[in-house]
């Protein structure tokens, strides 16, 4: 699951059936310590989260489709929560982390 | 399944119902000499892991596994704690 801030809404009319009635919101992720990381996601919101606000994000089809409750729907991320801090962040240097792929 | 240590917590009161009673951890994954590589990332405890403790963590659909019957939704989950690697 990763940090993210919501930054926008996205309305869509024509949408693939297992998507009705579904809320899309723009998120951008973060590390734990407030800093933008990689590009912006589309997701599903399953919780009520509003824009502006610090939400949880699992990035994977089948948690998607889960969060949705709707088993096979073409989704592959959704918000499941919304953080109210992250605690006891223990620092990790930036200079010494190695970025994968 | 990955090497990572734990590096925080997630507090959050509003969430999917599923979620409740599950524990959130930041982790940061580990490369060979344990140095941080890669992105930090939240994962679900199964372990009972702490802060700064060693642990390994699964991803994908399988991270929903440890906590089945109930279907959870997650993308990681902390399935062990290290005691010692040997490389």
């Amino acid at each position: 699951m990763q940090i993210a801030t919501v930054v926008g809404t996205v309305v869509a009319t024509k949408k693939h059936a297992a998507l009705e009635g579904a809320k899309l919101l723009l998120v951008q992720p973060q590390t734990p310590e407030g800093e933008a990381r990689g590009p912006v996601l589309l997701t599903i919101d399953s919780v009520g989260a509003g824009v502006g606000e610090l939400v949880l994000v699992v990035i994977e089809g089948k948690a998607a489709g889960d969060a949705l409750g709707r088993r096979g729907a073409p989704v592959d991320a959704a918000i499941i929560g919304i953080i109210d801090r992250v605690d006891d962040t223990m620092f990790v240097d930036p200079a010494t982390t190695v970025d994968a792929a | 399944m990955q090497v990572a240590r734990v590096v925080g917590t997630v507090v959050c009161a509003h969430k999917d119902e599923r979620l409740s009673g599950v524990t959130l951890l930041v982790i940061q994954p580990l490369a060979k000499d344990g140095t941080p590589f890669g992105r930090t990332l939240v994962a679900c405890d199964a372990a009972g892991a702490g802060v700064g403790e060693e642990v390994f963590f699964v991803r994908g659909a399988e991270a929903s596994f440890p906590f089945a019957p109930r279907i959870v939704p997650t993308d990681a989950s902390i399935v062990g704690i290290v005691d010692s690697v040997y490389t």
